[in-house]
């Protein structure tokens, strides 16, 4: 497995407070790794750096095959990095389709057409519709996306995401607010995913995490303070104690 | 220089009725999130009410002070009937609304005091001109304005700084969701908020009233100076609507009173007079409009 | 197509756009010339706000300054007219450009402010037109101007029929761009960034020049409405764009439905017809009571816009 992301050696201050302190991670292609931590471990921080909403104080962050450190949002998502929204953030009044439909536009490009009924290009559509029966929503396909469900809305998130053919997805707490069966839903519709792209995953949800990670890292006090597989993380004293809290999970 | 004076101060009076009506705006703008087109309607039917309390008195002082609770008056029930439900809605909704009212204002005026518009005179002690400088007199009226306006800019300073309703009106301009959390009856303070901007507006149309004229629609031009003056001084901000109010006062009157000379470089002389008010009018919305490009949230505007 | 017809609501655009397509045989007929004139303004007025509707109603756009298009483009054809150029060739393209012109101005501004700072900074833009209308001494000033109309050569825009049928086909082409530029690329990019400008921007979208090219299509059908309204009276004055006309377009927009391809046809419809049928029935009622018809009609805004958000198109949509 090649690294898709390498991040090395993160370090951002926020005045006297340091949010990621040295942190280094990496996603190789097809691999989902999952970043968990207490609140205020500095999740948010890292993620920002890595999107570029953040520049980091020092450190590097390459990203296929390229050091992407400087370089602004829009270019690391041309470059293929997508990503889910922590808050759901669907455009309510559009059908589901649709919403897919817009993410493809954007992806590529040609927004100055004025006359052309995009209702009648059936390429487009035809890809929307895949891109929502990929996370199994394509039942829902002329529903607007305020009457679907929330958990429903963050399937339709990931397929927005998708629609831009990411090499990586940045993640940000897809299961927040959702039931266990919805979750288990979001797993299912991950998983399924997992080969078509790497996915770094921020996630409160251990059994969704346990269930798809290749590898975990354990971020605690803006500190990558454990990496490893979802068993050696089970196992590893330091961490149960720092996060899973003393009695294990 | 006498000249120049005299107009500077006639800037500064304008200024400060400017404020007044604008006090209210950017009140109810700022802390109740309203676009309230209907405000220069209160201007209106307080000074439609003035005339008839000094007709009735006979007395200016006393129709004035009569005016004033009934502009409130009409104020808090205009906000209980139709405003309140207004504040939750999004600005195109309040932009219709209170569009309707404006319509709805200028036909009762015309129904209940006629078609013709009313004079009010000046109060004979205020008839004669006083000294600012030796040798150079001006209408003790218009100092009279000038007095009552900087006493009422002053007030409002003190309500706005120093009592708890100015605190809940600040915390709320700053941050809607902390005066419920607060244990305030909101209700009551929206409810009075509108009333006291009504009673601002009233009292800058009745003592506009004797050097304009007390006519329907003498609302609607100015409200929209008065909307200018808020967004020119960030909307909520006190401060800025002051500041605003004066720059304009003095933009209108001192191009009314200099912009012909300077024109009649270029023009006729006919046609410089027409044209300078039409000039200084333009100056204020290109003054607003440039205020805007630079500080898209007004001079004292709260980033967003 | 069938199944579309069933609608109330194409029914009653099927019959509307009828109705107004003959009705100057119409008011022939009945002799009622006067008809035509307030079906003229109808049209115009309609074209006006159809440009209204695709910046407030499909971008979000509230802009309280739209009428500054009619004292554009009426005043491009009054000036042009009062020195001696009288070709429709030369004035309608001329009028045109102007308003594309202010239109890129105004909008490249403006855009750059949210919210309420928007819709005060529009309506700032279209006050300083109109005083400059009025400082213009030399074409009237506050008075306004006399003009003699466009010449064309093939029509006779005299002919009372003839410009209401221009005005007319000229309504029927802007309502079918409208629906066009709806459901185009460009259309679901306005629209999205209407219901979510971050996330429009966080895809890639760039929301500011869609919103500008917006801005810039609807001044330049808002300046042909302009165009149209000088040569329906052979007058142009500042009153064309006071502040209470915007605020009558965005009245006629919002009356008839936000965002709806005829939306704003309904709305000049309903509108007028207030405006000439309040004043006869309330003199019915009682007489004199017709002079105060806004005493109905302001009450009648208010109402709709707490209680009847989607105007009359949703009144007119087939019950699920």
């Amino acid at each position: 497995m090649t690294a898709l992301l390498t991040a090395d050696r993160l370090v951002k201050r926020f005045g006297g407070l340091i949010a990621t302190d040295n942190v280094s991670i990496d996603v190789a292609d097809g691999e989902i790794h999952a970043l968990i931590g207490p609140n205020g471990a500095g999740k948010t921080t890292l993620v920002g750096q890595l999107t570029g909403n953040l520049a980091p104080d020092s450190g590097t962050i390459r990203f296929a095959g390229r050091d992407v450190t400087h370089l602004p949002t829009h270019a690391r998502v041309r470059l293929g990095l997508g990503r889910s929204f922590q808050i759901t953030s669907v455009l309510r009044e559009f059908s589901a389709l649709d919403n897919v439909a817009l993410a493809l536009q954007a992806h590529d490009g040609h927004s100055f057409r004025f006359l052309a009924d995009v209702r009648r290009d059936r390429a487009r559509r035809a890809k929307a519709q895949a891109g929502l029966d990929a996370v199994g929503l394509g039942a829902r396909a002329t529903t607007p996306a305020a009457a679907l469900s929330h958990g429903e809305q963050r399937q339709l998130e990931i397929a927005m995401a998708m629609a831009g053919e990411p090499k990586l997805l940045l993640l940000d707490e897809p299961m927040a607010g959702m039931g266990a069966e919805e979750s288990q839903r979001m797993v299912e519709t991950l998983r399924g995913l997992k080969s078509r792209c790497g996915m770094l995953l921020i996630e409160h949800d251990m059994d969704a995490v346990f269930a798809l990670a290749d590898r975990i890292t354990v971020l605690v006090y803006g500190r990558a303070l454990f990496c490893g597989t979802p068993d050696e993380i089970r196992r590893h004293p330091e961490v149960r104690q720092a996060y899973l809290g003393e009695d294990g999970a | 220089m006498d000249y120049l004076l005299i107009q500077v101060l006639n800037g500064v009076q304008l200024g400060l009725l400017m404020f007044l009506l604008a006090a209210g705006l950017t009140l109810t703008f700022g802390i109740m999130d309203l676009v309230n087109l209907a405000h220069g309607s209160l201007y209106m039917v307080g000074a439609y009410l003035a005339w008839t309390f000094i007709t009735w008195t006979d007395s200016f002082v006393l129709g004035a002070l009569l005016a004033l609770p009934a502009t409130f008056v009409v104020g808090v029930l205009l906000e209980m009937t139709v405003v309140r439900r207004l504040y939750a809605r999004d600005h195109l909704d309040q932009v219709l609304a209170t569009f309707g009212l404006i319509l709805f204002f200028n036909d009762l005026v015309r129904l209940v005091w006629g078609p013709a518009g009313k004079s009010i005179a000046v109060p004979s002690f205020l008839s004669h001109t006083v000294q600012i400088l030796p040798g150079v007199p001006y209408p003790a009226y218009r100092f009279a304005l000038i007095v009552v306006g900087s006493l009422v800019a002053l007030l409002l300073a003190w309500l706005v700084a120093r009592t708890r309703m100015g605190m809940l009106i600040r915390a709320g301009a700053s941050n809607r969701r902390m005066i419920a959390a607060l244990g305030v009856n909101i209700e009551l303070l929206f409810s009075l908020v509108f009333g006291l901007g009504a009673v601002f507006a009233g009292l800058a149309g009745l003592m506009a009233a004797p050097i304009a004229s007390v006519k329907i629609g003498m609302g609607d031009d100015i409200l929209i100076l008065a909307f200018v003056i808020i967004v020119i001084g960030g909307i909520g901000s006190i401060k800025g609507a002051f500041v605003a109010a004066m720059i304009v006062g003095q933009i209108d009157i001192v191009g009314r009173a200099f912009l012909p000379e300077l024109l009649k470089a270029f023009l006729p002389p006919a046609s410089a007079s027409a044209a300078a008010p039409a000039i200084s009018q333009v100056l204020i919305y290109v003054l607003m409009a440039a205020v805007l490009v630079w500080r898209p949230t007004g001079l004292f505007g709260q980033r967003t | 197509m069938i199944e579309r017809l069933k609608q109330p609501r194409a029914i009653v655009t099927a019959l509307l756009l009828v109705l107004l397509a003959v009705l100057p045989l119409l008011t022939q007929a009945f002799d009622q010339r006067y008809l035509l004139s307030v079906g003229t303004r109808i049209v115009i007025w309609s074209i006006a706000a159809v440009s209204l509707n695709m910046i407030l109603g499909y971008g979000g756009l509230v802009s309280f300054g739209h009428a500054a298009f009619f004292g554009i483009g009426g005043y491009a054809v009054g000036i042009l007219s009062a020195e001696g150029i009288q070709s429709g060739w030369i004035q309608w393209p001329v009028a045109l450009a102007v308003s594309i012109a202010w239109a890129t101005l105004v909008g490249a501004l403006s855009l750059r402010t949210r919210g309420v700072y928007f819709i005060m900074i529009t309506l700032a833009f279209a006050q300083l037109v109109y005083y400059l209308a009025s400082g213009l001494e030399g074409y009237g000033g506050d008075d306004g101007l006399n003009i003699s109309r466009s010449r064309f050569g093939i029509i006779d825009l005299r002919d009372k029929a003839q410009f209401y049928w221009l005005c007319f086909a000229l309504l029927c082409g802007t309502l079918w761009f409208c629906g066009r530029l709806a459901h185009s690329r460009f259309g679901y990019v306005l629209r999205g960034a209407k219901s979510n400008e971050l996330r429009m921007t966080a895809l890639g979208f760039p929301v500011f020049q869609v919103r500008l090219v917006a801005c810039i299509i609807a001044g330049a059908f808002g300046g042909l409405a302009g165009i149209l309204l000088a040569n329906e009276g052979a007058y142009v004055s500042p009153a064309m764009m006071s502040w209470v006309k915007s605020g009558d377009l965005i009245v006629i927009v919002v009356l008839g439905g936000i965002g709806v391809r005829f939306g704003p046809l309904y709305g000049a419809v309903v509108f007028f017809a207030l405006e000439e049928l309040l004043k006869p029935f309330l003199d019915l009622l009682h007489k004199g009571w017709g002079e105060y018809w806004q005493l109905a009609f302001g009450p009648l805004l208010v109402i709709v816009a707490l209680y009847a958000r989607g105007g009359m198109a949703s009144l007119l949509r087939a019950r699920e």
